[in-house]
């Protein structure tokens, strides 16, 4: 039941930053379908300083520090193919997020296998990175749950993307742009500045998300999978939670919990006489989410302008 | 002096071929400054290696039976892509056809393996199971709203992992690998007819009929979008939902049927892979198979037209198998993964590209304008 609870959070912590990152980029009216690729880059750049950045430097609170900033400033620095394409050049938002998860994956197998490659000379061509002792520093222990620090940060994510989008003018202005840009400008936001600063918040916490992510359970991540549909997981959890920070928090609790299950079923002996194969609890988060989109998308709560490029122009 | 000047740059198709082209080289040019970065000597054998692919060979009959292994593999991959361009077409980013290709080969392979159906059959089921996912995903966004990209995910996965435990069952899997079984030499009915067709390529074993049906339906799906009546009302229902309301088309059927033709196109393109026997299905992968994802790729990169898809399937295809011969003690064969993924990224330029085009055109003839303004005596305007 601790494993679960543990598990539980963790993946709803997930969730809730990657869909927290694409709340903001969808408020400011770019939809953001990369946020896979952008995990995916994210984690890699966190997994590499925990891969070289001794444990012994510092201890635990650089370590932590270190890897968030790393996979908050590579997740960031990816969505400037968003920000760019989607804002400068007012290319298609969807053809752009795919390319981007598929450039994602293929780059950090590439460059993972580059690295092994070169530093085993050649006898190791795998596209995984391992990273037990680095991982161990996150954790903190209370009996048989292990806390972790990124839940904590998670959480104050949510707080702080509450107080940023509906207290600050600063958020104001995020979803004025998301819902009437030409409105927005008229009194003299900038629109373009405004959705950088979407797509590159989407960026840094589509990061942090990616490198929660390939610690959650595992001391070793293998970069060929990328992050196996998580970031489109949270795009259903943003779009069930009404593009709204407090019940994309719910949402993640939930979606959290259906993943959970697929980590722990075989503790639990009811589940674990139903005798299903494993593959029905790898399903049940898409499943679910599926499910869960038909039911709520019919009266759908998205930015209005969101999809659209904004022309100075247009009408 | 109306008459508009004739210039190959104003014509679409021609506008359409220079951006592809100037997409595949951008891709080729960062594909090579990441092989330099990972190590610049051998990049340039590296880059050359992969544009070759089978011509590394020097006998003729190795190139023309490597030929036809790529050809072989370009079949499912051009359906893919007009799966996704014919969904684009009425307006949907049908990103669920790598689910309805894995649908596919899981009705086709459990058809061929386990009721030793033949061929055409098996086709058929490849057809149903693809348009089946497609129905859902048409359904959930006509009736529920669901987006079709984020329906089309999900299904991916799912049908993933439902294919994995169908193809594992026993009698289809081979339980000394984590293969299904071969159908040469278990069903052999179902293995297309090759109609002669192997001896263009050296007997070729996996050379059948699936070259020339995924032609054929390249045309077909051409004809049905530009030629007909149907495809007029589809493209209309993409263009603008509420006007083809309006003008009396069944809008909401219309959107389940695209999607249902573009789930069948999918799957069918599985079909055409695993009964040429060339490969089998591994029951144990964790990751959805690239086929459906390329498919954007050639579908874009093929300007939207199911002609253009023909050579851009292939090419892409082509640069695929060219990654495995790269160097593997340095480099990876996924260095043409990440260059098709670039020339995806490219492709959304294209629009930007064709407006700058079209400018650049627009500008020049009217300094033309002036200039003659000028030398008939008259003031510039």
């Amino acid at each position: 039941m601790i494993l679960l609870t543990q598990y539980t959070l963790l993946f709803a912590s997930v969730l809730m930053l990657v869909a927290l990152g694409g709340c903001f980029s969808e408020r400011s009216g770019v939809i953001n379908i990369g946020l896979e690729g952008i995990m995916v880059i994210g984690a890699l750049g966190g997994a590499l300083v925990m891969k070289f950045l001794p444990v012994e430097f510092g201890g635990a609170p650089v370590m932590v520090l270190a890897t968030l900033i790393a996979s908050a400033l590579s997740g960031m620095i990816f969505s400037l193919l968003l920000a760019v394409a989607a804002i400068n050049f007012k290319a298609d938002q969807t053809i752009t997020g795919t390319a981007m998860n598929m450039l994602a994956t293929a780059a950090a197998t590439v460059a993972v296998k580059a690295m092994n490659t070169a530093a085993s000379g050649g006898s190791d061509v795998s596209s995984d990175i391992i990273y037990t002792r680095a991982r161990d520093t996150f954790i903190v222990r209370f009996g048989t749950f292990e806390f972790n620090w990124f839940m904590l940060f998670a959480l104050i994510a949510l707080v702080l993307s509450y107080i940023i989008l509906y207290k600050l003018r600063f958020g104001l202005r995020l979803r004025a742009c998301g819902e009437h840009p030409q409105a927005a400008d008229s009194v003299g936001i900038n629109v373009y500045k405004m959705r950088y600063a979407g797509v590159l918040i989407s960026g840094i916490l589509g990061g942090i998300g990616g490198i929660v992510y390939i610690t959650a359970g595992v001391s070793s991540w293998k970069f060929e999978n990328g992050v196996a549909g998580f970031g489109f997981l949270a795009l259903a959890v943003m779009i069930f939670g009404q593009w709204k920070p407090l019940k994309i928090a719910l949402a993640a609790l939930l979606f959290g919990f259906f993943r959970a299950l697929g980590n722990v079923y075989t503790g639990f002996d009811i589940l674990k006489n139903l005798n299903l194969p494993s593959t029905v609890y790898n399903m049940l988060p898409y499943i679910i989410s599926l499910i869960v989109l038909a039911l709520t998308s019919k009266n759908s709560l998205a930015p209005k302008a969101e999809g659209i490029p904004y022309d100075k122009g247009s009408r | 002096m109306n008459k508009k000047r004739f210039s190959p740059l104003r014509n679409e198709g021609v506008q359409m071929l220079l951006a592809s082209l100037l997409c595949i080289l951008g891709g080729l040019l960062i594909g090579f400054v990441v092989l330099l970065i990972i190590e610049p000597s051998g990049a340039f054998e590296a880059i050359i290696a992969i544009l070759k692919n089978f011509f590394r060979f020097s006998r003729v009959n190795q190139r023309l039976k490597y030929l036809g292994q790529t050809l072989v593999r370009t079949a499912p991959l051009l359906m893919c892509s007009l799966s996704v361009l014919f969904a684009y077409k009425v307006g949907m980013f049908n990103i669920g056809a790598a689910g309805q290709y894995v649908a596919g080969a899981c009705a086709t392979l459990f058809c061929a393996l386990y009721l030793k159906m033949p061929w055409w059959a098996c086709m058929m089921a490849a057809m149903a199971a693809g348009a089946l996912l497609g129905a859902i995903s048409g359904a959930l966004k006509t009736f529920r709203n669901v987006n079709v990209v984020i329906s089309g995910i999900m299904l991916n996965w799912i049908m993933l992992y439902v294919t994995n435990t169908v193809l594992s069952l026993p009698g289809i899997k081979n339980p000394m690998s984590p293969y299904t079984i071969q159908i040469r030499g278990n069903s052999p009915t179902a293995l297309l007819p090759q109609m002669g067709l192997q001896k263009l390529f050296n007997n070729e074993k996996s050379v059948t009929i699936a070259i020339p049906i995924a032609i054929i339906m390249a045309i077909v799906v051409w004809v049905i979008l530009n030629k007909t009546k149907f495809g007029y009302e589809l493209k209309a229902t993409g263009y603008n939902y509420h006007a083809a309301k309006y003008c009396g088309m069944k809008e909401n059927r219309n959107i389940i049927l695209t999607m249902m033709i573009a789930g069948a196109l999918a799957g069918m393109g599985a079909s055409l892979l695993y009964l040429t026997g060339i490969e089998e299905w591994e029951t144990t992968i964790s990751s959805v198979p690239a086929m459906g994802f390329n498919g954007i790729a050639v579908a874009f990169l093929g300007g939207l037209s199911p002609i253009g898809s023909i050579l851009a399937a292939y090419f892409i295809q082509h640069i695929t198998l060219g990654g495995g011969n790269v160097d593997l003690s340095v480099y990876c064969a996924q260095i043409s993964s990440l260059i098709s993924s670039l020339i995806i990224f490219l492709c959304a330029f294209v629009g930007f590209f064709r407006l700058t085009m079209q400018n650049y055109l627009r500008k020049r003839d009217e300094a033309a304008a002036a200039k003659a303004q000028v030398k008939k005596g008259g003031r510039p305007s």
